[in-house]
């Protein structure tokens, strides 16, 4: 970095400031874990005792193993699906030159803006006019939705930070298109690859509103928390439940998010290293 | 070298098999080739987004009919939307809640993002995972978060009374719009400071050093440079706020109350209890053309700013 | 050369891209063995004629022969060509065997056959015992070698280099010019080879096509390039050159004359083809072709002048001289073969000599 000195002074305020957003940010969501070792049915200061009794209730109840079960079963094929649909969006927009690719690119990311609710009504009429049943297929089809933005945009920085002409080397090589792929491309797309396989099966795994509106009788684990909700008395089970999607989400999340920056910016290749 | 053409593998494997139609046809055209391999991405959107927009279209002019639609098109939804101040209200409501949402969660981001962008030298990457972490938890369990914070007998209430600072536990806090706005910033913010990051980082510091060296000091360096340069990245951010929580369902439904819903709540009643698909169909179209508009407002805007710093 | 050993034939090709159109309507003979260079400055369309080569870029009209096979619609892996890239195109999750034995695959051979013939390889190249190393390890210099090589393992037909060299400091390009000459010598291999350097494209090219905007202005050999060049825009491209606006006078069949603005009238040796008595040509003479001296030459063809303006450059000097009848000055280059003394003429008038042959005449633009 050669940003000269003056404009790298530290400064106070803000270094304060950034404490403060980062407790501000982690704070709620750490109060999950907290209460649910809370030995009290009221989510209420002071804490009354340590205990495990939350999570013993939720080991013992068949529904709670049935959702996720079905979660898995959502989550696990819409990961390798969008992923691997992601793979071939991401090459096409980034090495054909395709005409209307920007459109084509906009149409893609669309489900990361405009609200999933939208999404899951109008999925949701499609499906009644079709007489299609609600299942946890099409549940997986409303996460296939979510998850391809997510899929692309991990990809297209891998595949836009290497170089064309390694592609066009093998080409040169003698190697077909396949061979090319499992050779060359592959192997240097392999960290966006495993990213976006976890950060998917993370979303999937978390979804609630495609699932809310498309789910037949089976239902993901976060329907089941919802549906949870409206009993108080379930409330602590409720957030050892949250506690247990956390700490399961966080390091498949922890890991997916530093594979896909991971040596971005090492591999490259532009030029030799001189 | 010698000619040992026994291991030359160009010419034994050279005979012109793949001048079968197709693949002489795509390797003639790039775009074919590229619409190739995009196509299941596409097919799969089309069924999933364009097609059900489409029946969503449809619906929305057929009316309620019993247990049924009555198919007959009519613009009986649309004027009801019109008419009745209901609808209006609702709609009112949430734009002008995700708008200060979203002006709330810039404003508590951007100086974040300046920090990360200006003064940590060392493990960027660290800072971004980090501040974008929480965008990755289930946002059902964000917002769900908030309930356990401000419930009636919840963190912030228990501790004022525990704390003898109030004799009764305040009901403002819940079930409140307040308590939507609150929660709307807190789970965007995470992705709000990407976009601002970005266009901060993307700004040239020989400039800031050029401002500074013609006599600006930080104060006026900041509001004549490094915020004029940012604005794209201002712009950016706060359509995707203002988009996703204009429609949202969760944090009205788990923390809104009567006084708190938002037309999302609305949409999902007419498809539930209420069960009148046309007029959900048609709180959904017109949800949508607001979109529309709010994006082409955004777009012009960027456009502007863009033009304005390029 | 005639066209019956042409190796590589170009023909009538055309590209575009969208509506900018890349290439015009080129054709090209390479004969087999040849260094072959395509020179040019960026945006002449030299990458992009390679690219058809090697067969990423298929062309939009017309056909390239190899071998007497037509290339069109043939994909890069089934072409007899290999490609040196720009950068390399070192693979960086491969070691520099790997890199180097990569086009190997489809000949199955045992795997102790694939790394003696690696090694034999880099012995070629002189880096022996480098086929552990990672890409990342690698300098600028030994990349190319090792792109080099890995196309040379194929034996290939042709050899396509796209400024393999431009990536290289100086002193390392010289060097690098040197083994690629003796390389190809040693390989027998018909080269092609892009560059926008002219000095490069001269030292190494038995031939050279010079291009501009998607059209190749001559195909020469460098020295054909140098002394006759058929354009002002080739004349300027390679190497410097001074103009001389004038009109030809054609007296009988013989001889011509060239009436200049500021040399005078000059005798050509024999006419030029193609223009009629009367047009408008312009002269072009190298600073090198031309000698300052104190007093007239009675020997050949001279002009009065006076020094404007002079500029040391070490093994030689550049003199800028004004005369009669021309705004811009004439630049001469001489060789400083003294070691001291004053530079020719600094007093003030001197003479501007050359020799009639020395002498181009191009069309006027």
């Amino acid at each position: 970095m050669s940003a000269p000195t003056f404009l790298r002074r530290p400064n106070r305020v803000l270094s304060v400031y950034a404490i403060l957003f980062l407790v501000a940010l982690y704070f709620p969501i750490l109060l999950i874990p907290l209460f649910s070792f809370n030995d009290s049915i009221y989510v209420r200061f002071p804490l009354e005792g340590f205990t495990t009794e939350w999570f013993g209730q939720l080991w013992d109840r068949q529904p709670v193993w049935d959702s996720l079960w079905a979660s898995v079963k959502v989550g696990l094929p819409v990961s390798i699906l969008s992923t691997t649909l992601g793979v071939l969006a991401a090459r096409s927009i980034t090495r054909d030159r395709v005409p209307g690719r920007s459109a084509v690119v906009t149409f893609i990311m669309l489900p990361l803006v405009i609200p999933t609710l939208i999404f899951g009504v109008a999925l949701l009429a499609l499906l009644s006019r079709l007489g299609v049943p609600l299942s946890l297929y099409t549940v997986a089809f409303g996460h296939l939705i979510v998850c391809l933005p997510f899929s692309v945009a991990t990809l297209l920085p891998r595949f836009e930070g290497f170089d064309r002409s390694l592609e066009q080397a093998s080409a040169d090589l003698g190697e077909n298109g396949w061979w090319t792929f499992w050779r060359v491309t592959f192997p240097l797309v392999m960290p966006g690859i495993v990213a976006s396989l976890l950060l998917t099966f993370t979303i999937s795994f978390d979804e609630f509103i495609m699932a809310f509106f498309l789910s037949g009788n089976e239902t993901t684990l976060p329907i089941y928390l919802w549906t949870q909700l409206r009993f108080p008395q379930q409330f602590p089970s409720v957030l050892a439940l949250a506690s247990l999607l956390i700490l399961f989400s966080l390091p498949l999340i922890l890991i997916g998010m530093w594979i896909s920056r991971l040596g971005l910016h090492e591999n490259t290749t532009k030029g030799a290293k001189t | 070298m010698t000619q040992t053409s026994s291991i030359d593998p160009k010419v034994t494997s050279r005979p012109t098999r793949t001048s079968g139609r197709i693949a002489r046809l795509l390797y003639r055209n790039e775009g074919l080739r590229g619409y190739l391999l995009m196509s299941p991405t596409l097919i799969i959107l089309t069924v999933g987004v364009i097609i059900p927009f489409l029946i969503l279209l449809v619906i929305s002019f057929w009316t309620r009919a019993g247990v049924g639609f009555d198919t007959t098109p009519s613009l009986a939804n649309y004027a009801r939307v019109v008419n009745e101040p209901m609808f209006g209200i609702l709609l009112g409501r949430s734009f002008w809640m995700s708008g200060i949402a979203t002006v709330a969660t810039i404003a508590i981001c951007y100086p974040m993002a300046y920090f990360v962008a200006f003064h940590v030298h060392r493990n960027k990457m660290f800072w971004l995972i980090l501040i974008t972490l929480p965008f990755w938890i289930s946002y059902l369990l964000r917002v769900f978060a908030w309930r356990v914070i401000l419930g009636y007998e919840g963190v912030i209430n228990s501790s004022l009374v525990w704390l003898g600072w109030i004799k009764a536990p305040l009901e403002f806090l819940l079930y409140s719009p307040t308590a939507v706005i609150i929660t709307l910033t807190h789970a965007w913010a995470a992705f709000a400071i990407l976009p601002l990051y970005v266009s901060l980082e993307k700004i040239d510091k020989s400039l800031l050093v050029a401002a500074t060296d013609l006599g600006d000091g930080p104060v006026a360096r900041f509001f004549r440079i490094t915020l004029p340069l940012s604005m794209p990245g201002v712009i950016a951010a706060s359509f995707l706020i203002f988009i996703p929580t204009t429609g949202d369902y969760i944090t009205p439904a788990l923390l809104g109350g009567p006084d708190g819903m938002m037309i999302g709540n609305l949409i999902q009643a007419q498809f539930g209890s209420i069960n009148n698909w046309p007029m959900g169909a048609t709180l959904s179209i017109i949800l949508m053309l607001w979109i529309a508009a709010v994006a082409l407002a955004f777009l012009y805007l960027t456009r502007l700013a863009q033009a304005r710093i390029a | 050369m005639n066209g019956n050993d042409a190796y590589i034939s170009i023909r009538n090709v055309s590209k575009f891209f969208g509506t900018f159109q890349a290439i015009d309507d080129v054709s090209l003979d390479i004969a087999g063995g040849e260094f072959f260079s395509l020179l040019g400055a960026s945006g002449s369309g030299k990458t992009t004629l390679l690219s058809m080569l090697a067969g990423f870029e298929p062309a939009t009209q017309g056909d390239i022969f190899i071998d007497g096979q037509s290339m069109d619609s043939v994909p890069p892996n089934h072409r007899p060509v290999n490609t040196v890239f720009q950068n390399y195109a070192i693979f960086p999750h491969l070691n520099v065997r790997d890199n180097i034995a990569y086009g190997l695959r489809k000949a199955q051979l045992p795997r102790a056959k694939r790394y003696e013939m690696v090694d034999e390889m880099l012995e070629l190249i002189k880096l022996p015992g480098y086929g552990t190393r990672k890409a990342h390890e690698l300098s600028g210099g030994q990349r190319q070698r090792i792109a080099l090589a890995r196309a040379l393992i194929l034996r290939p037909k042709v050899l396509l280099l796209d400024e393999p060299l431009g990536a290289l400091d100086k002193q390392l390009r010289e060097q690098m010019q040197l083994e690629l000459r003796l390389l190809q010598r040693k390989v027998g291999i018909t080269f092609v080879f892009v560059t926008h350097d002219q000095e490069e494209a001269l030292a190494l090219s038995d031939r050279i096509a010079v291009m501009q905007g998607g059209r190749v202005l001559q195909v020469d050999t460098p020295a054909g390039l140098y002394e006759s060049p058929n354009s002002r825009a080739v004349a300027s491209f390679i190497g410097n050159m001074n103009f001389f606006p004038g009109k030809l006078r054609r007296n009988g069949t013989a001889g011509a004359v060239v009436e200049t603005e500021g040399l005078g009238s000059l005798r050509l040796p024999q006419a030029p083809n193609g223009q009629p008595d009367g047009a408008r040509v312009q002269v072009a003479l190298r600073p090198e072709k031309f000698d300052l001296s104190v007093t007239k030459p009675d020997d050949r063809p001279s002009v009065e002048g006076r020094l404007a303006n002079a500029a040391y450059m070490g093994e030689r000097s550049h003199f800028y001289i004004a005369i009669d009848g021309r705004e811009e000055p004439v630049a001469v280059s001489a060789q400083n073969r003294l070691r001291f003394g004053a530079p020719p003429g600094s007093e003030g008038k001197l003479w501007l000599s050359w020799s009639a042959d020395a002498v181009v005449v191009l069309d006027a633009e």
